[in-house]
């Protein structure tokens, strides 16, 4: 059972919630850049949160489903579309096999994750089947997806088997799908979604993002400070995985100490000698030396996942307790879908 | 042992040795690491060691609290690890040799390293190998060792614009640090030699061969020991993905 790659998209990866815990050897966390979304596409299929989904970034791929599947599209609207027909996102979809799948330029947000029953089941490496095409390891050859490559889903691929709960849903939508396909099966999609998240650029206005101070701010100067917090930030089209580089009111320091190379995780917002901030992402190096001036809360880290080349960011002050509370309420919620989710029945 | 806690982000936490305690800092900074590692708590994520600093990554939602925030509780916790990790507790750190194959197509960057430092080739060579090392953190790329140790007349500037790719085993210096590339990425470094060891191979159980705290030091070789070196390091891959480790041919740089 796979999903046979016929274009690979721009930039699209295996991800699951990342490999921690060998920061010390120098490879990144890695994981899903939005994680909200992959983990919510995994709980509409009836997977565990930590199964392994497809990112897709910016440019979508085109796939062939060479199996019936029960597929869940989550995070940027990239139009996607199975046989010439809308796919709805957010809500589990039966996809009859020898569809094409086919995903185009996000019209809101950056990256879309799609979840199989049963995971996708590339081989993991050091605990994870996420991409990490810096070390290259994970994912298909530690690489991104190239046209021919074969998506193995499903327990016979590697995954796990696909839940109970995934194989009634698969049964109720593909029964719909032949009563309703005229001679070919028609693609179903559950009545019911997730609450899908407002992604989209934020307009002239931006994309606001919680930020909470960082070590080094006292080095910059006051305008630099207030620019940081009053300005707004222009997403670079050099912003990747390991990193979302902004263009707006240059942050200059007084004091030109330099640092000793430290641990840096994603959300950190270090700013080079250009004065041009950098808001460190997934798979951000495990150590880095340039002033940090901020951090962004946990909570929002899936807003700056969804910043494309071009949006507007903006930063607002919080304070560290206030980002673990919005950041434990998140989990919160995320334990309401998950039992929401299970006691939905076809 | 004073140590300065303070937050990195809302899941994370550097704590700092307070100054003084010089060139020996990344040794206690290792073994701090390791203690909190072998700790065996379900709410530490991730530990790295660095120079003066040992950066924490937690799960907020996992530290015990009793009604506090989760960093204060995650502060309070480390407080007490980090204190009982002793003064002196430097652990065992490792010693390892690794061959180098110094100059030629190996090092292009040696002849004008020796130039700068006022040196021979050889002399340069036997400077480098005779020094003893120590790795200070590893970063930048997986598996790529930072190193101290370096004699201050072999200290180099980085290159003006980065090589696009420098090949993987390859031995740089920059400023008064030394370092292996692990892999073939772009980079900067002065290079003088190459070791055909694979400073990072993700199907080991410990996928970097160095961690900070470890010592290092170097031998030169020449290149037809160099040559059978890389092929037993070949067959070794060889053997362990007929094992079942996958494709490890495919994900090596340097495949020969």
């Amino acid at each position: 059972m796979s999903l046979l790659v016929i274009k690979p998209g721009l930039y699209s990866t295996v991800q699951d919630r990342g490999r921690p815990g060998h920061r010390a050897a120098g490879l990144s966390g890695g994981g899903a850049m939005d994680e909200y979304a992959l983990r919510v596409a995994n709980l509409l299929v009836g997977n565990d949160e930590s199964a392994a989904g497809l990112e897709l970034t910016l440019a979508g791929p085109t796939f062939k489903a060479e199996a019936d599947l029960l597929i869940a599209v989550t995070g940027a609207d990239m139009a996607p579309h199975a046989d010439g027909r809308e796919l709805a996102m957010w809500r589990p979809v039966y996809v009859p096999a020898g569809a094409t799948l086919t995903f185009g330029a996000a019209r809101a947000g950056c990256r879309a994750y799609v979840a199989v029953a049963g995971g996708i089941g590339t081989a993991p490496a050091l605990g994870s089947r996420s991409t990490d095409a810096r070390a290259g390891i994970g994912g298909i050859a530690g690489r991104p997806l190239r046209a021919g490559d074969a998506v193995p889903c499903g327990e016979a691929a590697g995954a796990v088997a696909p839940s109970a709960w995934a194989t009634a849903w698969l049964a109720a939508l593909a029964k719909r799908s032949a009563a309703e396909g005229d001679g070919r099966p028609a693609i179903a999609g559950a009545a019911w979604y997730a609450p899908p998240r407002a992604y989209g650029g934020g307009g002239a206005a931006g994309i606001e993002l919680r930020a909470m101070p960082g070590r080094e701010r006292g080095q910059f100067t006051q305008a630099a400070r207030d620019s940081f917090y009053g300005g707004r930030y222009r997403v670079a089209a050099a912003s990747d995985r390991m990193g979302v580089r902004l263009e707006g009111p240059p942050l200059h320091r007084i004091a030109g100490e330099e640092l000793l190379s430290h641990g840096i995780v994603p959300g950190v917002v270090q700013v080079p000698g250009s004065g041009q901030p950098i808001v460190l992402g997934a798979d951000c190096q495990t150590t880095g030396g340039y002033p940090k001036i901020a951090y962004i809360a946990s909570v929002d880290l899936p807003l700056l996942a969804q910043a494309k080349p071009g949006d507007y960011i903006r930063f607002r002050p919080i304070d560290l307790e206030e980002a673990q509370r919005l950041d434990h309420a998140r989990a919160m919620s995320l334990r309401t879908l998950v039992a929401a989710i299970r006691c939905k029945r076809p | 042992m004073g140590w300065t806690l303070t937050p990195l982000g809302d899941r994370a936490l550097v704590a700092e040795l307070q100054p003084g305690h010089g060139s020996e800092d990344w040794m206690r900074m290792a073994a701090a690491a390791d203690w909190l590692r072998q700790a065996g708590l379900a709410w530490i994520v991730d530990v790295i060691p660095a120079y003066s600093t040992v950066t924490v990554v937690y799960e907020p939602s996992a530290v015990g609290r009793d009604g506090q925030p989760a960093y204060s509780a995650a502060e309070r916790e480390i407080e007490r690890l980090l204190a009982a990790a002793g003064a002196d507790w430097t652990g065992e750190p490792k010693v390892i040799t690794i061959p180098v194959c110094y100059g030629g197509m190996c090092g292009p960057d040696l002849a004008d390293c020796a130039l700068r430092s006022g040196m021979s080739e050889a002399e340069f060579i036997l400077a480098h190998a005779e020094a003893f090392y120590r790795v200070a953190l590893v970063g930048f790329v997986p598996g790529f060792p930072y190193m101290a140790g370096l004699p201050p007349r072999l200290a180099q500037p980085r290159h003006g614009s980065p090589r696009p790719r420098v090949a993987a085993g390859s031995v740089g210096i920059a400023g008064e640090q030394t370092g292996v590339y692990p892999l073939a990425v772009p980079g900067g470094w002065q290079l003088i030699g190459r070791t055909p060891l694979r400073l990072f191979d993700a199907s080991r159980r410990e996928p970097a061969m160095l961690r900070a705290g470890d010592r290092v030091s170097f031998v030169p070789i020449d290149e037809e020991q160099y040559r059978r070196i890389e092929q037993e390091m070949a067959a070794a891959v060889c053997s362990s993905s007929a094992e079942g480790n996958g494709n490890a041919a495919e994900r090596g740089g340097d495949r020969v």
